[in-house]
């Protein structure tokens, strides 16, 4: 593996595979009694979180102490982040802590490449802006294997607001690469102008989607986008696009609903869906350690040494 | 002080002396000599018309420490020009006739180039009311090219307003094309790349939208329209229709757009984040012919300086712009090669003209304003951001080598450069 995690493009396919292998069996380990293991001990990973994000921080923190690292958490807010540091002059600050890796959740696309610039130590992209979040397409990953037994061939369906979700583009690239096919449904107004380059299908009608998939990725809408217009009212939405029960009950019986959350119940998906067995959500959670866990080691302490 | 420059080719053509005399092209020919003249030693060098840019920023009054007049003057005399036109989006914005008189009497103690400036078109930018573009026109600083660069004139009444009013004084209204609520919070082109980089994508319409609508207002009213940093394919298809109707439209484009496409941005470095942002190699491809063939008048640098800290940042967050004095010419060369007249043309006589700017743009012969600049054609220099003349350094040529490299540029007969390094 590189040396940071940026994008979901920047992992092939044996080494994705890789990851998700370690994420298995970092999930034993957090089958066992004593939780930790001292892969990591006197390595520091930094939390740098611009913002507010606690579940993908907790998740982050979790796996880096369950490999005995040394966790430091640099949010937003009170710190020198928030009194207009740049990010330059955080980046020369982490250097001379010497952290051996940065986590970093940035409202703007492209921070952590830029950090990546100026630190030595291994970046990792817990979510840019509207560019990428990498970590959640393993997990997401990760919670397909578990449940369907395989990822090439697999169909998925990618529904709701894909222009402004980092989630859909991560998860674009990675499950192309490891050989799933994607199909994104969406109103063209959140499909990006140039989606046609990227390595899956489009289309505006979920219920023509749903019969054939295996697993339905529903993305969160934020209700301000009706405001610009992307669409007419929330009550139009999730007619449209929103995942009901009679919608479910297209799915083919193995069919899987995951959500990256956090989720509105209510628009792109109904409560009786969110809490039905085909529902990965907790499950997503909980995989999301053990992912996060075996991307550490191996961008950390794994293979390169 | 006398020069007389032996053995330089004018325009790429014969050898021939030329005798820089009381500001003027004294003599022109072969075998010139002069009594205690300074002499230049010329051979291999290719002599054109003063380069005159059309749009540059010089940043004073207001943000000084980006680039000051004098700082911009000496970056643009090295990169051989003779008269810049400063864009009128400083603070205070120069929208009076007292601050263009500011500007232009900055150059004239600056004394590296003809500073030009550039008069605002609304109030502080505002898009609401006019500001007093006669006030300009008849100041010391005789503003004929009125813009509110930065900003589009949006509303399309006081476009047509501006465009009729500053025919009273032979003005040109010098546009920066870009529909403002299709381009909120944009930040490259938008296209494949802005949607695999989820950065919000600024799209070719919005130029497109305002120069075809530009086009059809100056046509309404019989006036004078200029377009400033024309971006693109679709751009240049609409002023080729205006033109070939009779429509007086002028155009301009920069270095940067003539060379980089929207490729650059993937590295998220905001040092190739402009307005408009650089596009695809189609469009570039447009470009470069509408330049060969006319449609384009100008090539033009929009020098943005911007400091460190606005570019050293996040890309959503630095300021849009690049520099352009210092390596417009050897862009020009890299791009058309040594077509040493259509140079002259786009980067010279056009902008001259265009700017109402008399004494440059003129063919170096025997009683012309010797405003010229000496090019070692065979020259090859590698860019380096942190040697600008410039206060800043956000060139987005850095570590590129690219061909023709200035070694002298002369004012009214004086050198502001000699041997490679401005003379103050
Ligand atoms: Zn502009």
């Amino acid at each position: 593996m590189s040396r940071h995690l940026l994008s979901a493009a920047d992992l092939d396919a044996d080494e994705a595979t890789a990851v998700l292998d370690t994420a298995a069996e970092m999930a034993n380990v957090a089958g066992r009694e004593v939780k930790k293991l001292p892969t990591l001990r006197g390595r520091t990973v930094v939390n740098l979180f611009y913002e507010d994000s606690t579940r993908t921080r907790i998740s982050f923190e979790a796996a880096a102490k369950r490999l005995s690292a040394d966790v430091i958490n640099f949010s937003a807010k009170g710190s020198s982040v928030a009194k207009g540091e740049s990010l330059k002059d955080t980046a020369l600050t982490l250097q001379a802590m010497g952290a051996d890796a940065v986590v970093i959740r940035h409202g703007a696309s492209g921070a952590p490449h830029r950090l990546a610039d100026w630190v030595d130590g291994s970046v990792i992209n817990a979510g840019d802006g509207t560019h990428e979040h990498p970590t959640q397409a393993l997990l997401d990953a990760y919670t397909m294997r578990a449940r369907l037994g395989r990822l090439a061939g697999l169909k998925v369906a990618i529904v709701g607001d894909v222009l402004h979700s980092r989630v859909a583009r991560s998860n674009v690239l990675l499950l192309h690469t490891l050989g799933a096919h994607v199909t994104l449904v969406a109103p063209p107004t959140l499909l990006p102008v140039g989606v046609g380059a990227w390595p899956a299908d489009t289309s505006f009608d979920l219920d023509a989607v749903l019969p054939s998939s295996d697993v339905v990725m529903m993305l969160r809408v934020q209700r301000e986008r009706m405001g610009d217009s992307f669409f007419p009212s929330v009550r139009e939405y999730s007619r449209r696009y929103g995942l009901d029960g009679a919608r479910m009950r297209q799915l083919p019986a193995h069919a899987i609903v995951m959500h990256p959350g956090p989720m509105i119940r209510g628009m792109e998906i109904a409560p009786e869906v969110a809490d039905s067995p085909r529902s990965t959500i907790t499950e997503q959670v909980t995989n999301g350690v053990s992912v996060r866990m075996a991307v550490l080691y191996l961008l950390l302490g794994g293979m390169n040494q | 002080m006398t020069f007389l420059i032996k053995g330089v080719s004018l325009l790429g053509g014969e050898p021939t002396d030329l005798l820089l005399r009381d500001g003027v092209v004294a003599e022109a020919g072969t075998g010139v000599s002069a009594a205690g003249a300074q002499v230049i030693d010329a051979d291999g060098l290719v002599a054109l018309p003063g380069l005159v840019d059309l749009h540059t920023h010089l940043r004073e009054p207001g943000r000084e420490d980006a680039e000051t007049v004098e700082t911009g003057s000496r970056a643009a005399a090295l990169g051989g020009y003779t008269a810049v036109c400063a864009m009128a989006n400083t603070e205070p914005v120069a929208d009076t006739a007292g601050v263009v008189e500011q500007v232009w009497r900055l150059g004239r103690r600056a004394g590296l180039v003809d500073v030009q400036p550039v008069g605002a078109v609304t109030v502080g930018l505002r898009g609401e009311h006019l500001a007093e573009l006669g006030a300009m026109a008849t100041s010391a600083a005789a503003v004929r090219i009125f813009s509110d660069d930065g900003h589009c004139v949006s509303d399309p009444r006081l476009m047509r307003r501006a465009l009729e009013y500053v025919q009273a004084f032979d003005g040109t209204v010098a546009q920066h094309a870009e529909e403002p609520r299709l381009t909120e919070n944009a930040q490259m082109h938008e296209g494949e790349i802005s949607a695999r980089l989820g950065l919000t994508g600024w799209p070719a319409v919005a130029e497109e939208a305002i120069i075809a609508r530009d086009v059809l207002l100056a046509e309404h009213v019989g006036a004078r329209l200029h377009i400033c940093h024309v971006s693109t394919a679709g751009s240049v298809e609409i002023l080729r229709a205006a033109k070939a109707r009779g429509v007086r439209v002028s155009a301009e484009v920069t270095p940067h757009h003539l060379l980089l496409t929207d490729e650059r941005t993937t590295t998220y470095d905001p040092v190739f984040k402009v307005n408009p942002p650089l596009r695809t190699g189609a469009d570039v491809a447009a470009l470069r012919q509408a330049v060969a063939d006319g449609v384009i008048d100008a090539i033009a640098t929009d020098h943005a300086p911007h400091t460190v800290e606005d570019k050293e940042c996040e890309w959503a967050y630095a300021r849009p712009g690049m520099l352009g004095l210092q390596t417009a010419l050897p862009v020009a060369l890299e791009v058309f090669g040594q077509q040493w007249d259509l140079i002259a043309e786009r980067m010279s006589r056009a902008p001259a003209r265009l700017a109402g700017l008399d004494g440059h743009g003129r063919h170096p012969a025997t009683g012309e304003p010797a405003n010229l600049t000496l090019v070692d054609p065979t020259a090859r220099v590698s860019v380096d951001a942190t040697a600008q003349a410039s206060r800043s350094r956000n060139t987005p040529f850095a570590r590129m080598t690219l061909p023709g490299r200035v070694v002298a540029t002369f004012l009214r007969g004086e050198p502001t450069v000699l041997d490679g390094k401005a003379s103050r």
